[in-house]
């Protein structure tokens, strides 16, 4: 989690991730940002987000982001 | 609360109808002064009177014959149902129109329009019908004379075609919203100005000289009508030169009278009889009568149909006289008010193109 | 049938006084029944393209569905056997065969918009590398009206159902309904089937403020369209048809012209569009938001054209930019080429591909590509401009000032109508040359001295113009203020309320530029 949110404070680091779940729905994130993450959680978790995954659902909050990576590396 | 809501949209309703139909008496064009042409098909339902005599036809009559010389020298009651280049098609539905309100006993048929075989021009067209009342007949005439760029729609609701003409309104517009003045003497279009007949351009020689089917079927659709009717038909060719009558069209038409049984006349040969002189008897070189020139033709037309036709002299009646009179008098005043600018300004200046409104 | 047109004015009246007649159970249907008559009138051709279209999406879409059925089976029902890996490997042989059948579906659909489209286009350029005895016969085809349209939508549809996001829809007219829906035929908006579909298919009583709403989105979208955009278009093809006679200043003025004409014709449209639905209680997906209040490109393109950027974003960014092969290509530049670097490579390439296609789809002509590649030019450099905008920001602390604000929206608009100005003239070099000569020659004289009054336009459509176009401003910033102006009119009695709708209506009716005497002009994004 906390390397997650170093990438996150890395994009933009006004962000208070703990606590915001409205990343997407504010336009916080935009789609620029959302490739930027999902690379890096590429590289520093070895897990790859597919494309039908990139949904507000998922990025609207760090907490959401961290749940999908943990789904995704169990499968 | 719903009742008023209700209420409220039938509200708006009518007074959106009202104001469309406001909007669209403003817009279209009043044709009173300058081009006053399009009013003339409208002018005939004001005009409560019978005719023994209906004219039907284009420029060749509503110029060159004057219906008050033919009251005044012979008793006839006549109109003229002309309109600026009137089509045959339109000729015969404007002639089935007006024999819903009368029966003529004598129809007469001005046979230049049969050169044309396809609709034409949109202004003109426009002329020549939206003054008709709603009746079939006016439909069956927008079908046959719509240009391919016209809708029908546009001439069921002549908002869609005029409404660009909210910057370009003039006084004429606003003062004619709801009564307009009449422009013709029972479908004469008055014009006392002189201007000599100059040389006509050779006329070209045709490919065919073929008149076409739609022009010829219509006219022999009035010719059947008027038989049906027991109405009397005179085809004429007025006597004016220009635009030029071939003769291998006079010869189509003398052909289609002999099938018929109907008297057709080209007046172009009998100009010195008529006692036309062409120098002073047209006001724009030749193409058109002017007034003294429509006053010798009607003489001349009305002495003949007064020997052949069995027409009734109104003079001694004294309803047609108090009628008559009224429309001498509208007569007089115009040719005096006509003559009087003429005299100031060398020209006229309230009639014709000099009147066009900027 | 144009929206402009008297007999689309009929068969609206017609389509949408049936709507409400008819048994509700029917409602759907018999958009269906109007929609292909729609599509007939245009073209009897095209319905033969809708229907392979159809057809395919929705056979494809149902063998996707049962395979994915038949695997969850499959796995429940060995739930208890079946190891991790097994499971990982089950699953990887189901999403191959799926790939598959989305593979056909999306090559059949994208090849018939490619080929009518694009046929063409790509003779001409291989014509250009021959000499005159070699060159190839251009082909005539037919290009079925909104082609681009309904292909995106469709094949938006069958991702969703790929990607398993969407229930495939079994019932066949259902799904053609979607296709074919007849306002939005004609220039978008490109919906999205789990949007649409609730309202498409639902019955609709007769409301007031329902229908009532859907005619004002109705009227104020053709008042844009036929007072504004139809007015001004002669003046703008005066203006970029004649580049050797118009340049300059008059570039500058052409530019103008042609970024309030083009918001107007294809906003109105979309209002025309999205207020059909309405009347009949079915939503349609917003396009626009305000653009021109836009602070920045990139803001501009979330705001103009919504759904055609969504579903590039959705359909084409996202898979290329998360794809294996780009994640590797990431890696690797992160390696050779730096942290800073490496970082931003996936995103630029992923977005070059989407501005390369959006401009091709834009058009089948040079000027498109080369519009699309300058938007992706001006958002990289916006992109990486950012921190000094931020540093700019801080040290002046203008941001959110009206002042810097204007000036920040005032930039954006002349930013996009340059770019945009590949729309207009003929080719490439001739835009550089002419957007140039914008600085290169000086004649503001033009302004004062009446050639504006030589270009097709008269001193009263002036007038209109600028009262028409004050008026989209006022409503415009009267919906950021208030939100729904429509509301705020609702709530006003209701004599009020319908006589501004009359009112509207009164005014098209005279100001409109329709008829005889105006060029009756295809919507611009038609040909899309």
């Amino acid at each position: 989690m906390d390397e997650l949110l170093e990438i996150l404070q890395d994009l933009h680091p006004e962000v208070d991730y703990e606590t915001c779940d409205t990343l997407i729905d504010d336009k916080i994130l935009d789609s620029f940002d959302i490739v930027t993450i999902i690379s890096e959680i590429s590289e520093n978790f070895d897990v790859v987000i597919p494309a039908e995954e990139i949904v507000p659902e998922n990025f609207n909050s760090a907490q959401a982001l961290y749940e999908l990576i943990e789904r995704l590396g169990d499968e | 609360m719903k009742n008023k809501r209700i209420t409220a949209v039938f509200l708006v309703l009518i007074l959106t109808l009202g104001s469309l139909y406001v909007l669209q008496r403003l817009l279209v064009p009043k044709y009173q002064t300058g081009i006053v042409e399009g009013s003339m098909v409208e002018e005939y339902y004001k005009d409560e009177s019978d005719h023994e005599v209906l004219f039907i036809g284009d420029c060749e009559v509503y110029e060159n014959f004057s219906t008050i010389t033919l009251w005044e020298k012979y008793g006839i009651t006549s109109y003229i149902r002309g309109s600026a280049q009137q089509l045959t098609w339109q000729s015969y539905y404007l002639l089935e129109d007006a024999l819903k309100y009368e029966t003529p006993k004598v129809v007469v048929f001005n046979v230049l329009a049969l050169k044309y075989n396809e609709p034409q021009n949109e202004a003109y067209n426009r002329m020549s019908i939206d003054g008709m009342k709603w009746f079939m007949s006016k439909i069956n005439n927008i079908k046959a004379s719509m240009t391919e760029e016209e809708n029908f729609i546009d001439y069921v609701f002549p908002l869609l075609r005029y409404h660009s003409r909210w910057s370009e309104l003039t006084g004429d517009d606003f003062k004619h919203l709801f009564s307009k003045n009449l422009v013709t003497h029972n479908g004469y279009y008055m014009r006392v100005d002189s201007k000599a007949q100059s040389e006509f351009p050779d006329p070209r020689p045709l490919a065919d000289y073929t008149l076409g089917e739609k022009a010829m079927g219509y006219m022999q659709k009035m010719v059947n009508l008027c038989k049906e009717k027991g109405i009397k038909i005179i085809l004429i060719k007025a006597p004016t030169e220009y635009p030029h009558w071939y003769d291998e069209w006079d010869a189509q038409v003398v052909e289609f009278a002999k099938n018929n049984n109907v008297e057709y006349i080209n007046y172009i040969p009998l100009q010195d009889e008529i006692g036309l002189d062409m120098s002073v008897d047209t006001y724009d070189a030749g193409l058109h009568l002017n007034t003294s020139g429509a006053e010798k033709m009607a003489d001349y037309f009305g002495a003949y149909l007064k020997a052949n036709y069995d027409l009734t002299d109104y003079r001694d009646n004294e309803k047609y006289v108090a009628i008559w009179q009224e429309k001498v008098d509208f007569y007089n005043a115009m040719k005096a008010q006509q003559y009087d600018e003429l005299e100031t300004y060398g020209e006229l200046v309230s009639f014709g193109a000099n009147a066009i409104e900027d | 049938m144009l929206f402009t047109s008297i007999e689309f004015v009929g068969f609206l009246i017609l389509v949408v006084a049936l709507y409400y007649l008819v048994p509700r159970k029917i409602q759907w249907p018999l958009l269906l029944v109007f929609s292909y008559i729609f599509y007939y009138i245009a073209d009897p051709r095209y319905l033969l393209f809708i229907l392979v279209t159809t057809l395919s999406t929705y056979g494809i879409s149902i063998v996707m569905e049962n395979i994915n059925n038949a695997s969850k089976e499959y796995l429940a029902a060995h739930k208890a056997e079946l190891s991790k890996e097994e499971k990982k490997a089950y699953k990887a042989g189901v999403k191959a065969k799926k790939w598959k059948w989305l593979l056909i579906c999306l090559f059949l659909n994208i090849g018939i918009l490619s080929v009518t489209k694009y046929t063409n286009f790509v003779i001409n350029n291989i014509n250009s590398f021959l000499n005159d005895t070699s060159k190839l016969q251009l082909v005539d085809m037919i290009v079925p009206m909104g082609i681009s349209f309904y292909t995106f939508q469709t094949m938006g549809y069958i991702i969703d159902v790929y990607r398993g996001k969407q229930e495939a829809q079994r019932n066949p007219f259902k799904l053609a309904l979607f296709v074919s829906f007849f306002p939005q035929l004609v220039q978008g908006p490109i919906s999205r089937y789990g949007d649409l579909a609730p309202s498409l298919f639902a019955e609709h009583k007769f409301e007031e403020k329902t229908f009532t709403f859907g005619l004002y989105r109705l009227l104020w979208g053709y008042f844009k369209k036929v007072v504004i955009a139809d007015r001004m278009l002669s003046a703008v093809t005066t203006l970029v048809q004649q580049p050797e006679v118009y340049s300059g200043t008059y570039v500058f003025v052409a530019m103008l012209f042609y970024a309030f004409e083009l918001y107007c014709d294809f906003t109105g449209g979309i209002d025309i569009t999205i207020g059909i639905a309405e009347m009949m209680g079915i939503k349609l997906a917003e396009n626009f938001n305000l653009p021109y209040f836009s602070k920045n490109i990139k803001e501009y393109w979330n705001r103009w054209h919504i759904t055609m950027g969504t579903w590039f974003t959705d359909y084409i960014f996202y898979p290329i930019s998360v794809c294996g092969p780009m994640l590797k290509i990431s890696k690797w530049s992160r390696n050779h080429l730096g942290e800073v670097i490496g970082k931003r490579v996936p995103v630029y390439l992923s977005s070059f591909v989407v501005w390369l296609t959006t401009g091709i789809w834009h058009g089948a002509a040079w000027n498109f590509i080369v519009w699309g590649l300058m938007n992706f030019v001006v958002i990289m450099i916006s992109q990486e401009l950012e921190p000094l905008y931020a540093k700019f920001h801080k040290r002046f602390s203008v941001k959110g000032k009206p002042l810097y604000e204007g000036f920040q929206i005032i930039r954006t608009i002349l930013l996009m109508s340059a770019i945009r100005m590949f729309d207009c003239y003929r080719d490439v070099p001739l835009t550089f040359q002419m957007v140039g000569s914008m600085f290169t020659k000086c004649n503001p004289g033009i302004f004062t001295d009446g050639s504006l009054m030589q270009i097709g336009l008269t001193a009263s459509d002036y007038i209109v113009l600028f009262i028409g176009l004050i008026i989209v401003l006022t409503v415009s910033i009267l919906k950021v203020k208030v939100g729904s102006v429509r509301e705020v009119l609702f709530a006003k009695p209701a004599f009020v309320y319908y006589a501004v709708m009359a009112v509207m209506f009164l005014v098209i009716m005279v100001f409109g530029a329709y008829g005889v005497g105006y060029d009756s002009s295809q919507f611009i994004y038609n040909q899309f």
